[in-house]
């Protein structure tokens, strides 16, 4: 294999990583704190907004519902207003950013459903605000369960990063696609699965390991 | 220091799927009207069994529950009118622990015992001061950096009461506080909330379904079913003589006290021309000491055959239970029913049996 290929291989490899942790990045930031707003807006939950909750699922159940392939097109004109180019790693950042929020939400959502009422009862008998049960106890509880979503979510970024090189994003999928498929060379083909293979159990054991670190139970 | 005037709660339960009948709600009273006042200093028992809307009364106390109706007074503050605010500022003057409880299995047992402190907002330097005395107390000093899914049942009981105590309050509130432990752990604990009661002179109201709770570290015990307070005696008193059927069924449940089966078939309500009657008697204080039963039969002419007995201790005082026949003309057996209530014994005639003669 030559050099060049060498270099196009390893310049691919960073360029997946910088979308998934990028987006990976912006999903946590937005996708949790939607994903606790859809907790606790429950009827009956501490901050009881039901029809603020039914808007918010509805919103997510639609972002979910939404095949990745098709929102990466449908929202051409607003990828280019934020970043000024539907071309590239940084273009693809945006759909796979608006794709990872309600996915992450509704994982953080389940992973705060798993814990017991009685916890968040015990806080609001000390006294505790809203505010206060989200940080010192919902969300600390839920760690383990919402490292367990973010690495799913990462993972998904991954093959959801690969589906963007077919519309031009760069990185391992557009390697595949070009070298691998268009030019029948089954060599950089193999690669790239390869790599995006030890990248995907890399992240899990991450994952894994951090969840280990902090479940306590 | 805790007073419920005229308390009610009804829930508006939708469902009514099963009779068809959609957006059907269902109302259900868990409370009714309750009225119940704990003194400062004193450890007041709620008994009752499940569903009869215990949970519901104790959650009225600190609002965790909003009453539909009536007052709830604590410390001198009518809780029903706080701000949410001032109800939180409130809620550090009451502590609660729960049967399940309830701790953050994130936290160790110092972070565990300092968050309420955190909640309020106190420094660490502070709020290491407040626990340490506190995880003395509870007997966890060894324990101070393990996680709760370390700890026994009865460990995490003592966390639990560490931290409902970390912010000083007035009251403790117990919801089931030993169901869910090992007779001995229960002892243990109960122990523990009797040594609270005494050093800090901490109000307790205490919900349960155990009667042994009740017996060992209550003063005063109320008795609640289908919502309603039906009964409310000092402990001494509701074990010699509950007021109530539902009372009596709990106490004869907890002393194991039954006349015998074979018995009890026969049992006729009224008294006929060949009957004997058979009597449950409490001797509670000197009768207890007094050989009253012998003395029966020497100045009553009365035949005493004894069917069941028990001596409880019951806190201080210590309560004697018998269910005996009296075998004697109706007229003498009548006599010594008198004889025996002249003597502060609590005599309830429970039938009459024929004669085997």
């Amino acid at each position: 294999m030559s050099s060049a290929m060498i270099d196009l291989i390893i310049k691919a490899t960073l360029d997946t990583l910088y979308m998934v942790g990028v987006s990976g990045i912006l999903a946590a930031l937005l996708g949790v704190p939607l994903g606790v707003m859809l907790y606790v807006t429950r009827p009956r939950q501490i901050l009881a907004r039901p029809a603020l909750n039914q808007t918010l699922g509805m919103v997510t159940n639609i972002g979910r519902s939404i095949p990745f392939i098709i929102l990466m097109v449908a929202i051409i004109p607003f990828t280019r207003m934020v970043v000024g180019t539907s071309i590239g790693t940084n273009a693809a950042i945006v759909p796979l950013t608006i794709a990872a929020i309600p996915f992450v939400a509704r994982l953080v959502e389940g992973a705060l459903n798993e814990i017991p009422p009685g916890l968040v009862e015990a806080a609001q008998s000390m006294g505790a605000t809203p505010g206060q049960i989200i940080t010192k106890v919902l969300l600390p509880e839920a760690r383990g369960g919402i490292i367990t979503g973010l690495t799913i979510t990462i993972v998904t970024l991954v093959s959801y990063s690969a589906m963007a090189g077919a519309v031009g994003g760069g990185g391992l999928g557009d390697l595949g696609i070009r070298y691998g498929y268009n030019r029948f060379n089954p060599t950089v083909m193999l690669i790239t699965v390869a790599i995006l293979v030890v990248m995907v159990q890399g992240f899990q054991s991450l994952g894994d390991y951090l969840v280990r670190k902090s479940d306590r139970k | 220091m805790i007073t419920l005037r005229n308390v009610s709660k009804t829930y508006h339960i939708k469902g009514g799927h099963k009779d068809g009948a959609r957006g059907h709600v269902k109302v259900v009273e868990a409370l009714k009207n309750a009225d119940l006042h704990v003194p400062q200093g004193s450890i007041h028992g709620v008994i009752g069994l499940s569903g009869a809307g215990k949970s519901t009364l104790i959650r009225c106390v600190n609002l965790l529950e909003r009453p539909t109706s009536g007052s709830v007074t604590v410390d001198g503050q009518e809780m029903t009118r706080l701000s949410s605010s001032a109800l939180n500022q409130a809620r550090h003057r009451i502590g609660m622990i729960f049967q399940h409880f309830n701790l953050l299995t994130t936290r160790n047992v110092f972070d565990n015992v300092a968050l309420p402190l955190e909640l309020m907002g106190m420094k660490r330097t502070a709020i290491r001061e407040r626990v340490m005395p506190l995880l003395e107390l509870t007997g966890l000093t060894d324990k101070i950096s393990q996680y709760p899914a370390q700890l026994s049942g009865g460990q995490k009981q003592r966390v639990a009461i560490a931290r409902a105590l970390a912010s000083e309050p007035r009251v403790l509130l117990c919801d089931e506080a030993t169901s869910a432990l090992d007779p001995q752990t229960t002892g243990s604990i109960l122990e523990l909330l009797r040594d609270i009661n005494k050093k800090l002179g901490l109000t307790i109201l205490l919900i349960t379904h155990e009667m042994e709770v009740v017996k060992s570290i209550c003063h005063r015990v109320s008795l609640i079913s289908g919502g309603e307070l039906v009964e409310e005696a000092d402990v001494g008193d509701f074990f010699t003589a509950p007021g109530t059927q539902l009372g009596r069924e709990f106490l004869n449940d907890f002393l194991q006290l039954e006349p015998p089966k074979g018995l009890v078939e026969r049992l006729e309500a009224e008294p006929g021309e060949h009957t004997h009657p058979v009597v449950r008697l409490a001797f509670s204080g000197d009768a207890v000491s007094t050989p009253l039963i012998s003395r029966l039969a020497r100045d009553c002419e009365v035949d005493v055959s004894i069917l069941q007995a028990k001596v409880e201790s019951i806190q201080e005082r210590t309560l004697g239970l018998m269910i005996a026949e009296l075998l004697g003309p109706a007229e003498k057996t009548r006599q010594a029913i008198d004889y025996l209530e002249s003597h502060d014994l609590h005599v309830e005639v429970l039938g009459h049996v024929q004669r085997d003669d």
